[in-house]
């Protein structure tokens, strides 16, 4: 019983993790590509004054869909014209049960492992659902009857089978390196020094593999500058062209789904999933103590400078708009004073003597923080390379996948082989 | 292939073997889009974008906006009805029905005056075309909105006042 609670609350934890970044990525999405280009980006939804720096627009546009008509297509395939939306979401969120969040949680005596479902056949686990997700692309272009869709939904197979075969060569030559096909293994191996110095992480000893692998990730999510399935200045949008209300906001969230897979992906084969670099588990775990205080302090100390920040907005900005949202500066310096103040009673429970079972939860803590850094950071790669590359041409698309990378990936495997045959 | 008549540089150039494998220059394009994101996360204020309905831009004393009837001391219009903007207007929005002044000096006034603003182009015709100085493009409202297209057929009284609000 223990463990199906143990589980439940892996998959809540996953969940939630997937529908806050989301929300946060289509954020990141909009504010990002407004800076990039020189605009303000979205500031104006707001909830009693309170503008959040546009991430209040995700709710907005939440609850626009959802009251939106949900206009379909006269002559669709009824059952695959629902069902490919839901399995765009399905197939996102299926890929994150075998990817490891954290080593190992100690509760009460017992020991959790942070991960969903550790397969030993992880890898191929995610190799198979990944490519499920064309499926969702295929049947959504075939479904809803229409030229530009259907045409969307040949490229994204097209696409799919060219980038697939060089993303599965790439991870090869990974687990020739770690010598199991189990994520935690993957991990938990990259968690050591090579010549004492250099994390042994899978962009250290695999840098040609870990290019592979993110130009066929970038591919596989359908994104910038592989975006040719839903290539508005081709084919309208693509494969959800008949797509409105909330079955089109599925796809949406689909797409940022699918960016966190992806970003969780290369954090976990490329970046030392959980590892910290020259802070392995031991010793987080002697250490645990200084560690929460000086986290403490740190974060008591950023929250403070926000909210100087935002008090020299309260003056700056008095009266600027004429209604709620002149409150906000003064909220948003409350909430960070009030976040540092926290800290800094965090402190009162003196955490540099806690003992060894705190220090164990406080460990497990750190690297599932450090799982959600990188994350967030490739997620917002996705983002960046988005708004700085523009689109390749089709041909330009299949050229790189088949003649370039698909070679290059061939070679590093044997390259690598050889390499761990003989060394 | 050739590019003839083409500019030179255009056409498909023969990649560098630098160029060729992208990944250099994607790191380049990469600084460049970080630079102007850092730019504009830490120097928020100098973004050209305006917050338009807070901020307003402001525009030349020449700007051509909403027309206005000018008014003689007794709050009466100047316009003598002489038809000369309704004749030059190209769009054809100025619309009046001229009768007889009482005051014998003053030969017409309009009885009626409608511009309709959604057919005019604000060329600023009529006002060159008056000879009584009576209509002016001067107010510099140009947010010009309403809910119903009757309502963009503004009347005598409407232009002689000159509401500024907004409101129709």
């Amino acid at each position: 019983m223990t463990v199906v609670m143990d589980t439940l609350s892996k998959i809540g934890f996953m969940f939630a993790l997937i529908m806050g970044m989301v929300v946060v990525l289509i954020w990141m999405e909009r504010k990002g590509a407004a800076f990039i280009q020189d605009r303000t980006g979205p500031n104006r939804a707001a909830i009693l004054g309170v503008r959040l720096a546009g991430l209040v627009h995700p709710v907005a546009d939440v609850f626009k869909l959802l009251f939106k008509e949900d206009v379909t297509p006269a002559n669709r395939h009824k059952a695959l014209y629902n069902l490919a939306p839901m399995l765009a979401m399905i197939v996102a969120m299926a890929t994150y049960t075998v990817i490891p969040f954290g080593d190992y949680l100690n509760v009460g005596g017992r020991t959790i492992p942070l991960v969903v479902a550790d397969l030993e056949v992880g890898l191929l686990y995610i190799l198979a659902i990944a490519s499920l997700g064309t499926y969702a692309v295929v049947m959504a272009g075939w479904a809803a009857n229409n030229k530009f869709t259907f045409l969307g939904g040949i490229r994204a197979t097209a696409q799919m089978i060219s980038y697939e075969l060089s993303m599965g060569v790439a991870l090869m030559g990974l687990v020739l390196i770690f010598g199991s096909l189990r994520l935690t293994d993957i991990a938990a191996g990259q968690g050591d020094l090579i010549l004492g110095f250099l994390p042994k992480w899978g962009v250290v000893v695999q840098p040609l593999g870990f290019l592979i692998f993110l130009t066929a990730v970038f591919a596989e999510t359908n994104r910038n500058p592989f975006d040719l399935p839903e290539g508005e200045s081709e084919i309208v949008a693509g494969f959800h062209l008949e797509y409105s209300s909330m079955k089109f906001a599925l796809f949406f969230m689909a797409e940022y789904a699918h960016m966190v897979v992806g970003a969780a992906l290369i954090a976990t084969f490329y970046f030392g999933g959980y590892q910290i670099p020259y802070m392995p588990r031991p010793f987080l775990e002697a250490h645990a103590g200084s560690l929460v205080t000086a986290k403490l302090v740190g974060v008591a100390l950023v929250s403070f400078l926000f909210a100087m920040l935002f008090l020299r907005r309260v003056q700056r900005e008095k009266g600027k708009f004429g209604d709620l949202r002149d409150n906000e500066p003064r909220l948003g310096m409350g909430l960070w004073l009030l976040v540092g103040l926290g800290c800094l009673a965090g402190l009162g429970l003196k955490p540099w003597g806690m003992g060894p079972e705190a220090a164990s939860i406080a460990a497990s803590l750190f690297q599932t923080t450090m799982f959600v850094a990188k994350v967030v950071f490739f997620a917002w790669l996705f983002i960046w390379v988005r708004w700085t590359l523009p689109r390749f041409r089709f041909d330009q698309l299949m050229q790189l996948g088949w003649k370039v990378l698909l070679p290059l990936a061939i070679a590093n495997l044997v390259v690598t082989a050889l390499v761990s045959a003989f060394v | 292939m050739s590019f003839e008549g083409l500019p030179k540089g255009s056409g498909n150039k023969k990649l560098s073997w630098r160029d060729s494998i992208y990944f250099w220059e994607i790191l380049r394009g990469l600084g460049v889009t970080m630079r102007h994101l850092l730019k504009n996360i830490f120097h928020t204020d100098d973004m050209p974008t305006m917050q338009y309905p807070e901020e307003k831009r402001v525009y030349s004393d020449r700007f051509r906006g909403r027309h206005r009837l000018t008014q003689r001391e007794d709050g009466s219009p100047r316009c003598v009805a002489c038809q000369m903007c309704s004749t030059v207007c190209p769009a054809d929005c100025i619309s009046i029905d001229g009768a007889e002044h009482p005051d014998p000096t003053i030969e017409k006034f309009p009885e009626t005056f409608t511009i309709d603003l959604l057919r005019c182009v604000y060329c600023g015709l009529c006002e060159e075309a008056c000879p009584c100085d009576a209509i002016r493009m001067d107010t510099g409202i140009y947010e010009i909105a309403a809910d119903d297209r009757k309502k963009f057929i503004v009347d005598k009284d409407f232009l002689l006042n000159n509401k500024t609000d907004g409101t129709y």
